[in-house]
């Protein structure tokens, strides 16, 4: 299986990298961010714990991969 | 269940971590944990220690650095050919250096973990994009592992490792995080991994139907010598307006050795003032077994590949799991800005619907070969786990 | 067929959208400063106008936003120091509901006074794009000054920034 999905999602990627000149006007204000920036919004409030739940997953199942979460928070700075 | 694809896997661990915790424009917080986790089911008994620390160095420049010990005993229902018992200690350690720009966040990686018949070293880089005012979060990374497989061939007291080959695996992975509106953020992520080299589990063994008194015979695991895969994940939180979050996701796996496996998970999380956060996580999962998985072959060298591992079998698990957080310095204490101590409890059942429990189930108490019960366990995960944040 | 001064026109432009959505510190703004009156935590109406004459420093900050955290303290050096100069701070705080501004004040207070945005109606009005904000306005009224953002070392800038004014 060539990885075809990666280089799609790469050129997509490159894209909205690209599209930094378009000019979307972020429609969440960063004053808005309060509930976001909420520790229970976060994809991995307690990554430590999370890694070692997939690490148990992974060891007993014949999947693995894509799990874990970026981005959300206060948008700060 | 065996320590093999512990390890094995923690590679891909390593690499996920780097996409963990990413919240681009402010490095997090300062955070150091002492963890103490525990699984105990389908007859083994795992423990394990670790201690994690991360720290800003400056504001644009943290480092991390984790320790993981685990001990293993007890006897895996799938090594036919052994009735010694498991007990081994693994080693792990890993060092993270996390760099913000603007509104980038490059992330470097290298993970070590050794244990009496296996070796793993992970590099790993990953990059994370915010952009269109903070709403969208892009993710790029890479991660390689080199293992190094052995057999103990002596025992657990007296070993003896005979050192059998090497795998080469590629993560590459890619992470789409949108915020959809103030209480409402998604993602999507898509990792592609490929391995090669020695990959099946010395220890396990397929059987095959022979005429003798048992009833079959053994033979050692034939695998292929490349693995490729692809799961793409979506998942999205959700704020709900008395304060509490609910978290949905779903994971679609698919690789070259016909394992498919969909993944369907869902959280809630509860917090109580700046106290105490309660969670509920409910996850099912089911796949298909691998093309060249068999719990009984038909007579020797069948086929090509032949393969017995409980990993590789069609199966579906049910988790159920509770967490609980209780702040006990939820306004800090001199330096350290807050401390928590978390208790986590999980029950997993497994089912598998094409391997068979053999080890009290043979032609002696009346059952043919192919006619033993399905095998069914279920294993208890606790954690503990202490955080200050500085 | 796209003439030189037409695509040198759109370069221009979309150099200057990239620009402004990349990531600026202190830059230069103009325009007069929109007026705004919003009540204390203690509940007194205030507003821009309260300080007319004087070199004003309004904040936007919440208590969910770490660098704003951060930067409270060196905020209130700042406001102590400059004050005899004719210089006032505003704290803008933008959190939807007041019991926990009151618990991080009464934790950590601060002596320039903070008014409270829930509805954010003085947010968008000074089209706050990044947390935290402090935009610095003149004697007159105008607006010279956006810095977007906090990170340690920024409160130099705001000094030579106000500084600056205080002189005119």
């Amino acid at each position: 299986m060539r990885p075809r999905p990666i280089l799609l999602f790469a050129t997509l990627s490159g894209a909205l990298l690209l599209c930094g000149a378009c000019s979307i006007q972020p429609w969440v204000k960063p004053y808005e961010r309060d509930r976001l920036a909420d520790p229970i919004m976060a994809w991995d409030r307690d990554a430590i714990s999370n890694a070692y739940l997939d690490h148990i997953r992974e060891s007993r199942e014949g999947s693995r991969g894509a799990t874990g979460g970026a981005g959300g928070g206060c948008g700060c700075n | 269940m065996d320590r093999r694809h512990i390890v094995a896997r923690a590679a891909v661990i390593a690499a996920l971590l780097l996409v963990r915790s990413t919240i681009a424009d402010v490095l997090p917080d300062n955070r150091a944990d002492v963890f103490y986790s525990k699984y105990s089911g389908g007859g083994m008994d795992i423990t394990g220690y670790s201690a994690t620390a991360r720290a800003k160095i400056t504001e644009n420049f943290a480092v991390e650095a984790n320790y993981f010990i685990d001990k293993v005993s007890g006897a895996s229902v799938d090594v036919l050919s052994q009735a010694s018992v498991i007990k081994d200690t693994r080693k792990q350690k890993s060092g993270t250096l996390e760099y913000l720009h603007d509104k980038t966040t490059y992330t470097a990686s290298y993970m070590s973990s050794v244990e009496r018949d296996y070796k793993s070293d992970t590099a790993s880089f990953s990059l994370s994009q915010s952009m269109f005012g903070d709403l969208t979060t892009v993710t790029l990374g890479f991660a390689n592992t080199h293992n190094t497989v052995g057999e103990n061939n002596g025992t657990a007291n007296d070993p003896n490792v005979a050192w059998l080959g090497h795998a080469l695996t590629r993560a590459y992975s890619g992470g789409l995080s949108q915020i959809i509106t103030k209480n409402f953020i998604a993602g999507v992520n898509l990792q592609v991994i490929t391995d090669a080299g020695y990959l099946a589990n010395p220890y396990r063994s397929v059987r095959f139907l022979d005429g003798s008194a048992r009833g079959y015979g053994l033979a050692s695991q034939v695998y292929p010598d490349t693995h490729t895969s692809t799961a793409v994940q979506v998942q999205a939180k959700y704020y709900l307006p008395y304060r509490a979050a609910v978290t949905g996701l779903y994971r679609y796996f698919s690789d070259t050795w016909g394992v498919v496996g969909n993944t369907y998970e869902l959280d809630y999380t509860h917090p109580i003032a700046n106290k105490w956060i309660f969670e509920g996580r409910a996850r099912y999962y089911k796949q298909t077994a691998a093309t060249f998985y068999s719990d009984l072959f038909p007579f020797a060298n069948s086929q090509n590949f032949t393969a017995r591992d409980q990993n590789l079998a069609a199966l579906d698990n049910i988790t159920l799991g509770a967490k609980v957080t209780y702040a006990f310095l939820p306004d800090g204490w001199k330096f350290f800005k807050r401390g928590t101590v978390t208790g986590d409890v999980s029950r997993i059942r497994f089912n598998y619907k094409d391997f068979r429990d053999t080890r009290d189930f043979g032609v002696i108490e009346g059952f043919a070969p192919g006619d033993e019960p399905l095998y069914n366990f279920s294993a208890m995960v606790y954690q503990l786990y202490v955080s200050m944040f500085f | 067929m796209i003439r030189s001064s037409t695509l040198l026109k759109r370069c221009a432009m979309a150099a200057i959208v990239v620009a402004s959505t990349a990531f600026a510190a202190s830059s230069d703004a103009s325009g007069p400063a929109p007026a705004f009156t919003l009540t204390t935590l203690g509940g007194q109406p205030s507003g821009l106008s309260a300080y007319k004459g004087q070199v004003v420093m309004v904040n936007f900050w919440a208590t969910w936003c770490g660098p704003c955290q951060q930067e409270m303290p060196l905020l209130d050096q700042m406001y102590k120091k400059y004050k005899p100069a004719g210089f006032t701070l505003i704290g803008v705080n933008v959190d939807k509901e007041a019991p926990a501004v009151k618990e991080l004040l009464t934790r950590k207070p601060v002596s320039f006074p903070v008014l409270l945005d829930p509805a954010n109606q003085v947010s968008k009005a000074y089209h706050v794009d990044e947390m935290p904000s402090s935009v610095i306005i003149d004697r007159k009224g105008q607006i010279r000054y956006i810095h977007r953002g906090y990170k340690p070392g920024d409160e130099n800038d705001y000094q030579d920034r106000i500084r600056q004014l205080i002189r005119e």
